[in-house]
This record gives C-alpha cells, structure tokens and sequence, in this order.
C-alpha cells in the first residue's frame, strides 16, 4: 500500500490543497470579520501617526483635484471641459479610488508575506481588505466631492442617488482588478514597479481632466471607441447623474455592469487557481 | 514500523516531501556563467530546502523535531501547515495543523485591546467570541493596565506575552509549536510553559521544534531529526538525542 492509499484510508486530506471554488467562496464570506476588520484596524493605525489624521483621507485627494485643475484648466485653454471644477473633483477623486485599490490590492499578498506563512485563511480576505480599505476611505470623499459640487453651482437632484450602483459598480471593476494584480505581482514582483506607470497612464487616457468630446471632436470614430472603455465610462456615468451639463448615453449602464461582472468574475477565478502558491514567496 | 504502528490510526503523512525555493542570489555569489536581463534564471538559485523526508505520525504522539540551524526544520512545519506548498510529494493530515504564533497579524500602532481582536479573528475565532474571550487573554498576558496602549509601545517582553496569549487561546487537534515560545521573564515563561502543556495535552497530536534537548527529551515521546532537509532519524527519544549531540560534537 502506497502512503498516498493509506491517508486516503484514514480519510486523510490533502493539506493545503485548493478547495473548490463555491466551497472556497463560502470560506471567504465566513472569514469575512478578520477581512473587515483589517481593513478597518488598517485605516485607523494609518491615521494614528499624523496629527490631522482621518482628514488626510479628503485632503489629499482635493489637493491634487487642485493641482490638476489649475494645470490643465490653463493649459487646455477654451478646449477645456464646461463646470470644470466639478468636472475634474469627480474625475480625480473616483480615479483615485481606483488607483489605490489597484496598487495596494496589488501589493497586498508580498506586503503581509509574514501573515500569509504564519496563519491559514483564504487569501483572498487581503486583496478584498485592501479594496474594502479605499471603500471606506471613499465614503468622507464622496461627501466632500458632493460640496464642492453643490458649491461650485450644480444643484441637488434625484439623480446624485446614482452615484451609489455607480460606486458598486466601479468597486466590483476594481476588485477584479485588485485580485489580478495580487496574483501577478506574487509571480513577478517586477509588477509592482510597473503599476504606478500603468496607472498614470489609464490616468491620462480616462478623461479625468479632459472632455473626450472637445478634445477628439475631429476623430468621431475614436470617440465612440472611448464608450467602451470602462473608466471612461464609470467617469461619464458618474458626471451624468451629478452635473446638469452633461449627459450620457443610457446604454453606458448596461456596459459598465458588463464590465465589472467580467473583471471581478476573472480576478476572483483567476486568484483563486493559484491558491496554494501564495505560500511560496520566492 | 513495529507491529503496534500499524493498529494506530495516522493523523499526518508525510509522503516524499520535496520543498525547493528560488532565490534571487546577490551578483558577486554566482557560480558561473553571465548574467543577462532577459535569462533571468541564471540570477535564481535553487535552494533544496527538503529532499524528500516521508513519515507517519499517530494520534496522540508528541513529536520533537530536531535539527541544526538551517536544516529544515522550520520549512517542514511550514509544510505541514500547507503553508509552504510542497514541490513534490504530498502532505496528508486528519484535520488542519496549526502553528502556534499569530504576530504577524497585528499591527503595533493599534491597542493591545484591538490586537487581540485581530489576532482572534485571523486564528479563526468570530469576533463575538473574541469579545468574549478579551478579558482572559488580556489576564493571562498580565497587561490589564497598559491595554489600551498601542502595542508598539509595549516592551519587547509584554508584546511577546500578548502574542502568546492570544496564540494560546487557541485549541488545536494536530499542534506544532515552535522552539523559544515560553516568552517573558522567569514567572511568565513557567507560566506560559505550563499553558504549552496544557495545550499539549488536550492537542491530539503535537509537533515540538527544539534546540533544547531536555524539554525535547523531556515532552516527547519520539523524535525525528532532520539534517540538509534529509530525515536522518526517526525513532526513541534517549537514541535520537544522543546521535544527534554526538555528530554535533565533532
């Protein structure tokens, strides 16, 4: 009798081995406190250390709404987009969600190595905590990203309610997101250098700052290619539901929905394929 | 196997376990050839961490591991646990080993109070019964004055009590608990030795990592050394020791 015939004799199991995905999903959503609370324990030790704290959150994000809106508000001369401040607050600030999400979702499996060779959990709990993190991060900037709409002259109507699917949606693209980069970077940590490059990039090609319409206006083609491009489209959504000015095409929802199931259905199998490697940080 | 082993039911199996790493080797230490951007493999050395070490452990066995520095001893735990996933051959177990040890889940700028929260939660616990535990873990770490400090600021003893509290709140079937856990100064380490018994006891099975002969000797009811990730015995506690402190002395 070989020894692999006898454990299965004595109903011995395989350690470490990948569970299937509904039972590992299930395990996921059990283990959902220690997720939460890392993310939540995580914030409040990062605002332990600065003196104005959980305000950082919401500085930050409005400084650089400052920065760019000054450089690109004078730069894009009069291509530049109607409502400009609340143009480019929702812009940056829903981006920027994105963006950490992105980059620390991507780092957090070589970030907490010592936890993942120590303790035995699913290991989807740390990209999830991470994106989880910037979601709640996201509530105080969305409330300081509705003032400064309300303030730079657009007025409250049903229609900011929208905001919220948008931000579920735009949360889902970003898990997905989140959990493919987390199982890239393990198997190349080079990746992690290459993100700040890659988000700049989808920075600067999102219309952030830019109204694709104005800027593109000779290129009919390469505008309607932009509908399909997710962040544009979040951002588009987005701007519709809280400006007057602009509107947006209604089939935008319906592909903004198709593409957050498919990133987020993509990430979370493609994650969890390589489950029993996490272990192993070369 | 004695005739005996064969009656007894095997709670973890350990078939032909190969363990091997890559490492980025630093430049200068490179055996040979050039180093090219795009071959980055000949930066990576291959580290045989474990070279096939196969064994059965029975339930209610205490096991002590024993080995000198770098010998594998830490990799083979690891594998056990199905933390380190193995290269070749397979671990069995009945249920999930678990390793004693749970600071890598907390973070010093938080409470020791919110720690122990964490910590809980990441051994598994749900936090209503972390919530009711709280209050005896923050007894036994003795730390009822300063637990509303970040731990960070806790010396280096009173951080290591409160990570061996709340490890030790913790009830295992299959146990590992790794050398120098009995923490603190002389009455927390009796005191935490005395838990480690405990906790042994009521373990079905435990694997002890040592370089302390005596308490290894002292504990276990057979020893396994493992030396260059090579099982190289396996068997009585008094023999094992004895060739293992013989080879070390030349």
């Amino acid at each position: 009798m070989t020894l692999a015939e006898e454990a299965a004799l004595y109903n011995l199991e395989r350690v470490g081995k990948r569970p299937p995905l509904r039972e590992y999903l299930a395990d996921v959503w059990r283990r959902r406190d220690l997720t939460i609370s890392m993310a939540k324990y995580r914030i409040q030790a990062s605002n332990e250390e600065n003196r104005l704290g959980m305000l950082w959150v919401v500085l930050k994000p409005t400084m650089n709404a400052l920065i760019y809106g000054v450089v690109f508000g004078l730069l894009q001369g009069d291509r530049r987009p109607e409502n400009i401040v609340a143009y480019i607050v929702i812009g940056v600030f829903l981006f920027e969600f994105f963006a950490n999400a992105f980059s620390q979702g991507a780092d957090s499996i070589m970030r907490n190595r010592a936890l993942v060779q120590t303790l035995a959990f699913p290991r989807m709990a740390l990209p999830l905590a991470a994106v989880i993190q910037q979601l709640m991060n996201l509530v105080p900037i969305l409330v300081v990203m509705a003032a400064i709409v309300l303030f730079s002259g657009n007025p409250i109507t049903w229609r900011w309610l929208l905001i919220i699917p948008l931000v579920v949606l735009l949360a889902m693209f970003s898990t997905g997101v989140a959990l493919i980069s987390a199982r890239l970077t393990v198997h190349l940590t080079d990746i992690k250098e290459i993100i700040p490059i890659v988000t700049r990039v989808l920075f600067y090609t999102s219309g952030v700052f830019f109204s694709v319409e104005r800027i593109l206006g000779q290129f009919p083609w390469l505008v309607a290619i932009f509908d399909f491009y997710p962040l544009y489209e979040f951002l588009k959504l987005a701007r519709s539901a809280m400006l007057p000015d602009y509107a947006a095409d209604p089939v935008l929802w319906p592909l903004a929905c198709g593409w957050s199931v498919l990133v987020l259905v993509c990430g979370v199998l493609f994650f969890w394929q390589a489950e029993e490697r996490y272990g192993r940080i070369n | 196997m004695s005739e005996t082993a064969s009656h007894r039911r095997p709670v973890v199996i350990a078939d032909d376990v190969h363990v091997e790493y890559k490492a980025h080797a630093a430049g200068r230490g490179l055996k040979e050839g050039t180093r090219k951007i795009l071959t980055p493999h000949k930066a990576l050395r291959t580290v045989h961490a474990l070279k096939g070490v196969t064994f059965k452990a029975y339930e209610n066995e205490s096991i002590g591991i024993i080995g000198s520095n770098g010998s594998g001893k830490s990799t083979l735990m690891r594998a056990i646990v199905g933390l380190t996933p193995t290269t070749r051959g397979a671990i069995y177990a009945s249920s999930r080993p678990s390793m004693l040890g749970v600071g890598a889940a907390l973070m010093p700028k938080l409470s020791g109070e919110k720690n122990i929260i964490l910590g809980g939660l990441a051994l598994g616990f749900s936090k209503a019964e972390m919530l009711e535990k709280k209050d005896e873990i923050i007894a036994f770490a003795e730390l009822e004055k300063f637990i509303d400090l970040p731990m960070g600021t806790y010396s280096s003893g009173m951080q290591a009590r409160l990570k061996f509290a709340i490890a030790a709140s913790k009830q295992h079937d299959i146990l590992i608990v790794d050398e120098a856990l009995a923490v603190g100064d002389q009455r927390f380490r009796q005191r935490s030795e005395a838990r480690i018994r405990e906790m042994r006891e009521n373990a079905g099975t435990v694997f002890l990592v040592s370089h302390s002969m005596k308490s290894i000797k002292d504990t276990c009811s057979r020893v396994i050394w493992i030396e260059r990730g090579e099982l190289r015995m396996d068997g009585d506690p008094a023999e094992v020791v004895k060739a293992y402190q013989e080879l070390r002395k030349q």
